[in-house]
């Protein structure tokens, strides 16, 4: 199966990887190859069979909304890599013009 | 005891050792990271060593059993796979994603090992992420199999099967999504139990393909395991998806043998691709299984070649979800030269990232992406239900399937490194279970080329009593393999 080039360079942009040239023309090829491998699928009649998200019977489950001792924020934060007053920096999301 | 001697004991000879007061948590632990420091430069099978964190625990451990304290793990020494956060102990996932980052907490698993006083000697390598099969996309360093150094160990959870077959710790704990604690363990010729989906709390496993991840145990035997899996199971209110289903005890009743057990074989386990000998020591085992009093009954699991396919759209398309917090924001590697968010983003995953998780990343997006998802994951999951419904009919006349691990022993370093296809292939006879959420364990069951090969049984939801009941049995009719010299072994 063949991946156009386009294709791997929309998934990329959705996927949020700057990925060079050299990646994006080996990844082309592997994918092009790992979804052939994955045809055989289309052979089964699945019509009628329910999807199987998760295994475990299990509905939704709730908490009380109860106040309990957070994490300390010096300590969470000390893996950022950019704090500010306490809070988290990052650069502009929205164009100021 | 000699110092060698310490590092080869089981969790349960360690324990009666330290109680009888032949020798300290201290003397074990030192012998342990004595051993660590001697060999692991050749095996790679740690990415931290946590040195003096763990004479201080063993010191500690010595104190309570001074002060006449007890406790089913106290002064027992064990490794953790990196994917468990650790607080204050770097946690990497073996990627560059994730240089330098500390975890303010510990992940449940480890809370329970540290309340039942275990000794933690540091973190295990793995690949990126738990995704591999060979340990060998660790962006850090490669493992190599103790039996043979030029042999890759399996993956994901490859430095936690290679640390305990080379005794360089006396259990540890992995992380199994479609094989990732079974296969290495058959690799490295060690004892590999993923539970039942839910079984144990995955709360600071940092995630990966969240309907399919489970915490699993890599142990010298089946007891080993059970008393583990006695110490990690059960409900936990960090982590929702974890099952709240009684705990039993794991380990009383472990010896009641398998009289009358009803084992079912699947063709579709023994057929083409599989290593002739690997298919002749598992039926010897099966065999084994049967002289102990156990049935054996044949039982058709038609779907299994289609797991291949279905967990290689499911995994990827979850971790593609998963994966997306890391973008260089809240923790992790950064790009403070950027000027725009989607800028840095995209740059510090490109950076971060290694070849096999990119790759994931962008088959999972693929599969997710606008006009592709019904194709592909509607279709895995559909199908997905066809393997759980082999398993339901089966498990009607059966009370547990045995199969071969792997289809093969240990393969060369490098040998499936550029075809991505033939790697994942290495994983078709684990993932069958995982996409049930099976509870499943390997178990050594003989020598082929001087390499390991293992055992597989596969069990109902939360029959892991009877999966750990049946390994044992297995385990005292086997007695002790008449093993090879271990090239690590040899100076």
């Amino acid at each position: 199966m063949s991946i156009e080039r386009q294709q791997v360079d929309h998934v990329a942009a959705l996927a949020r990887l700057d990925l060079t040239d050299a990646e994006r023309e080996r990844l082309r090829g592997e994918l092009g190859r790992i979804l052939e491998a994955f045809q055989v699928l289309d052979t089964l009649d699945t019509s009628g069979i329910p999807p199987t998200a998760q295994v475990i019977p299990l509905g939704n489950v709730e908490r009380g909304d109860t106040v309990a001792d957070p994490l300390p924020r010096g300590q969470v934060l000390r893996n950022a890599p950019r704090v500010e007053d306490g809070q988290i920096r990052v650069p502009p999301v929205l164009d100021e013009s | 005891m000699a110092a060698d001697a310490l590092c080869r004991l089981t969790l349960r000879a360690a324990a009666d050792g330290l109680r009888a007061g032949q020798f300290t948590s201290v003397d074990l632990t030192q012998a342990l990271l004595d051993r660590i420091q001697a060999l692991d430069a050749r095996v790679g099978a740690y990415l931290t060593v946590t040195a003096d964190r763990a004479l201080a625990q063993a010191q500690a451990a010595d104190q309570r059993r001074a002060a006449g304290q007890d406790g089913p793990l106290l002064g027992l020494p064990l490794a953790i796979k990196d994917v468990l956060t650790t607080q204050g102990v770097p946690t990497t996932c073996a990627s560059r994603m994730l240089e330098g980052f500390v975890p303010p907490y510990d992940a449940t698993a480890v809370a329970r090992l540290n309340a039942a006083g275990a000794v933690m000697l540091g973190k295990t390598n793995m690949d990126e992420f738990a995704m591999g099969s060979s340990n060998e996309h660790s962006a850090v360093k490669p493992v190599r199999n103790p039996w043979n150094l030029a042999k890759a160990p399996g993956g994901s959870s490859g430095g936690s099967a290679a640390a305990v077959a080379a005794d360089e710790c006396l259990a540890a704990l992995g992380s199994d999504t479609g094989g990732s604690v079974r296969q290495p363990a058959a690799l490295c010729g060690c004892v590999g139990l993923k539970p039942t989906y839910g079984r144990i709390s995955r709360y600071g496993l940092i995630a990966f393909a969240s309907s399919l991840d489970q915490i699993g145990v890599l142990t010298k035997d089946v007891p080993d395991a059970a008393l583990l899996l006695h110490v990690l199971a059960g409900r936990d209110p960090r982590d929702s998806t974890s099952a709240n289903v009684p705990v039993p005890d794991y380990p009383a009743g472990l010896d009641r043998g398998v009289d009358g057990l009803r084992v079912g074989v699947a063709p579709q386990y023994f057929g083409a691709g599989l290593h002739p000998d690997v298919e002749r020591c598992v039926r010897q085992a099966i065999d084994a299984l049967q002289t102990a009093g156990a049935v054996q009954r044949p039982v058709s699991l038609p779907h299994t070649k289609y797991a291949l396919p279905v967990y290689y759209v499911i995994a990827p398309s979850e971790a593609s979800a998963n994966l997306a917090r890391y973008n260089g924001v809240k923790y992790g590697r950064s790009d403070p030269q950027a000027t725009d968010v989607d800028e840095m983003m995209s740059r510090v995953r490109a950076q971060g990232f290694g070849s096999e998780v990119k790759r994931r990343i962008m088959l999972g997006t693929y599969a997710l992406s606008s006009g592709y998802y019904d194709a592909y994951y509607l279709k895995a999951q559909q199908v997905r239900t066809l393997i759980k419904n082999d398993f339901e009919t089966a498990f009607q006349d059966v009370d547990i399937i045995a199969a071969p691990t792997a289809p093969a022993p240990a393969f060369d370093l490098g040998a499936k490194l550029d075809d991505p296809v033939a790697m994942y292939r290495s994983d078709v006879m684990t993932l069958p279970a995982s996409l049930a959420g099976l509870p499943c364990l390997s178990i050594p069951c003989g020598f082929v080329d001087d390499l390991p090969v293992g055992l597989q049984l596969i069990a109902p939801p939360f029959a892991e009593r009877r999966l750990l009941q049946a390994a044992r049995a297995y385990e005292r009719a086997r007695g002790t393999l008449a093993a090879p010299v271990r090239q690590v072994d040899v100076p």
